[in-house]
């Protein structure tokens, strides 16, 4: 049957109607939710890591932090995904280990993930700014942006980041579904908790250390945890000499 | 013009057939890879580059070598390249097309590659390199088309397509300039971090374009009747010595820097890169090869005897192609990477599969070229009557 002028006008009409009403009730909606969001705010978001807290084999922070984001355990060096893992503090900081530190302290793990620098390398290089920095600091990936080129790892000195070199989805353990799952070739990392504190939580990394190892907060804040703590203690960040300024400090 | 690519001898035919067999292989081994992702390949979360962007890089180098035919003849009016200046620009058009497609099949997502067009990132080197890249396809396309035609119409190239050659020249040396600073301009990253880095791959360049583009005049002088003139092939001969002369000087000032200095982390690098390091020296040995071409391709290009004897000449050639396949392309790219920031040896070993996409491209890249360049025999064979 072939519409008369009039259904068809009608029809497109109902059409339109129906392409626009979601998508502005979907921005009304966006806007109340950020009125009323009770999120935390930081003019610089930063860590401080008390390796010293660190338990030996303990993994909580780890499974906390890739069980909350969906990363994925492939299983294999090769094609591992990695937000906040444990390496030797010889391979962490190579320049400030030397012989003379007792064998026990050299080979402790030191957590290490993504060091939200000031001035990160990798946002620098992305050709199409799928990762980008916020104005509170933290290094972001937007994943449907991102083209998988790869430069990004090549840029980042600490060799936080992880692209999926397969569909990552099968290997999820336990799908958290309030966080988006990843396809793959694209990159990923750290990203600070940013869905977490947009609702008022700490990150899951943070929670999850009883030995309260992990200190975040806004380090602008001078009566933040963070900031009161790096006041006390003597702390250093990871090759800062290359000018990244990171923003994940180590008590050691 | 394009239609004299279409006939040809029985060899011709059989030569495109074998190529298209292997670009028909790369095909469907990417076909593969699309599906399942870069998880078939060797590349890993450490040594994050491989084979692709090793082929990447050095054919920026030889698609900017069309430079030493283009400027001679047309800022110094070296009339012994006239003949042959159009098989630079091919040669050109053929390499960044490879180098487009070498950069395609290494990304994750590449559906989205028109994401670094839409979402232009001026601070990002990719996007200028690609900028660069598509600019110097579209000037070698239009001048070599352009004074091709011209050839056929036994007319001097039209006026306006003088600054476009012009603009071609400075415009060579910007490819590879770029593809250097993607290198140049990452902080942790000691090997590459270096301000030599440019100027090694110019002279670099300068030595292994014209190599092939000897090789090449060659082959087409045996098998397909057109001989590009003993002169241009000596003066060619003579860039490319001088660059590999310069080229290894530029290694060698890097290796005294980094092992008189003696920063340790700068000083591993180069450990790996001609020793191996914990067991892992796949790429020392290559390197050793690199090195035992450069020095027999130096030793036959320096002495004028063999210099002027095609056979040594194509030997020699063959050397410094091979020497420098080998030192800017994986000697570079994963020696960069290893070891990891974080200390480690990571291996790389590139799986069949990415070998065979790797060989398709090349196949691809040959075809270009025999196409191109039959168009222009078949055209100079008219015109000769």
């Amino acid at each position: 049957m072939t519409p008369t002028r009039r259904q068809f006008l009608i029809i497109a009409g109902i059409s339109t109607l129906g392409v626009v009403c979601p998508s502005v009730a979907r921005l009304m909606a966006s806007r109340s939710e950020s009125a009323a969001a009770p999120g935390l705010k930081a003019k610089r978001w930063a860590m401080a890591v008390d390796a010293a807290k660190c338990r030996a084999d303990c993994t909580d922070c780890f499974t906390a932090c890739h069980n909350a984001h969906n990363v994925p355990d492939i299983g294999n060096a090769k094609e591992e995904v990695k937000w906040i893992w444990p390496e030797r503090f010889d391979h962490v900081f190579h320049a400030e280990s030397h012989a003379r530190i007792p064998e026990a302290m050299r080979t402790r793990p030191v957590p290490i993930l993504c060091n939200h620098c000031d001035n990160p390398p990798c946002v620098r290089v992305c050709p199409t700014g799928a990762t980008f920095r916020r104005p509170d600091g933290i290094v972001m990936m937007d994943s449907h942006r991102c083209i998988g080129c790869k430069i990004c790892l090549a840029a980042c000195p600490y060799g936080a980041r992880s692209i999926n070199f397969r569909n990552p989805r099968p290997f999820i353990g336990k799908l958290n579904p309030d966080f988006p799952t990843r396809s793959k070739g694209v990159i990923e990392k750290c990203n600070f908790c940013e869905e977490r504190l947009a609702r008022g939580f700490l990150p899951a990394c943070v929670l999850a250390c009883e030995e309260k190892a992990l200190v975040f907060g806004d380090v602008e804040d001078p009566k933040s945890e963070v900031r009161q703590l790096l006041d006390r203690k003597f702390t250093i960040r990871r090759r800062a000499e290359l000018g990244t300024k990171p923003q994940v400090y180590y008590i050691l | 013009m394009l239609e004299k690519a279409l006939t040809g001898s029985r060899r011709y035919g059989i030569w495109v057939s074998f190529l298209l067999a292997f670009f028909g292989m790369g095909v469907f081994f990417y076909l593969r890879q699309l599906e399942y992702g870069l998880g078939l390949t060797g590349m890993s979360r450490d040594v994050s580059w491989g084979l692709y962007i090793a082929q990447f890089t050095f054919l920026v180098g030889i698609a900017a070598s069309a430079v030493v035919l283009v400027l001679p003849y047309y800022l110094h009016d070296y009339k012994a390249f006239g003949k042959i200046t159009i098989l630079g620009e091919f040669l050109a058009i053929a390499a960044v097309a490879m180098c487009g497609t070498f950069i395609f099949v290494n990304l994750g997502q590449p559906s989205r590659v028109l994401y670094v067009m839409l979402y232009a990132s001026p601070t990002s080197v990719l996007f200028w390199d690609m900028f660069v890249l598509n600019i110097y396809l579209i000037l070698n396309v239009i001048t070599g088309w352009t004074v091709l035609t011209s050839v056929r119409k036994g007319m001097p190239p039209p006026a306006w397509v003088k600054p476009l050659i012009y603009l071609s020249i400075p415009w060579a040396i910007s490819i590879h300039t770029l593809t250097a600073f993607i290198y140049a301009g990452m902080p942790g990253r000691s090997f590459w971090l270096t301000a030599i880095m440019a100027p090694r791959f110019l002279s670099a360049a300068f030595a292994s374009g014209p190599a092939l583009l000897i090789l090449f005049c060659l082959v087409m002088k045996r098998f397909a009747g057109f001989d590009a003139g003993r002169e241009a092939i000596q003066a060619m001969a003579k860039i490319a010595t001088y660059a590999l002369v310069t080229s290894i000087f530029f290694v060698l000032v890097e290796l005294w820097t980094v092992f008189y200095s003696q920063v340790p982390e700068d000083m591993e690098h180069f450990r790996f890169l001609f020793a191996g390091l914990d067991g892992y020296d796949t790429i020392a040995n290559w390197m050793s090869l690199s090195v035992v071409c450069a020095v027999a391709g130096l030793v036959l290009l320096l002495n004028p005897r063999t210099r002027k004897n095609e056979t040594t000449l194509a030997v020699a050639c063959v050397a410094v192609f091979v020497s420098l396949w080998i030192e800017k392309g994986l000697g570079l790219l994963v020696t960069g990477f290893v070891p990891s920031p974080l200390g480690k040896v990571v291996r790389y070993t590139p799986t069949g599969s990415e070998v065979a996409i790797a060989i398709g491209i090349w196949a691809m890249g040959l075809l270009i070229i025999t196409v191109l360049y039959k168009i222009f025999i078949s055209v100079r064979q008219e015109e000769a009557g």
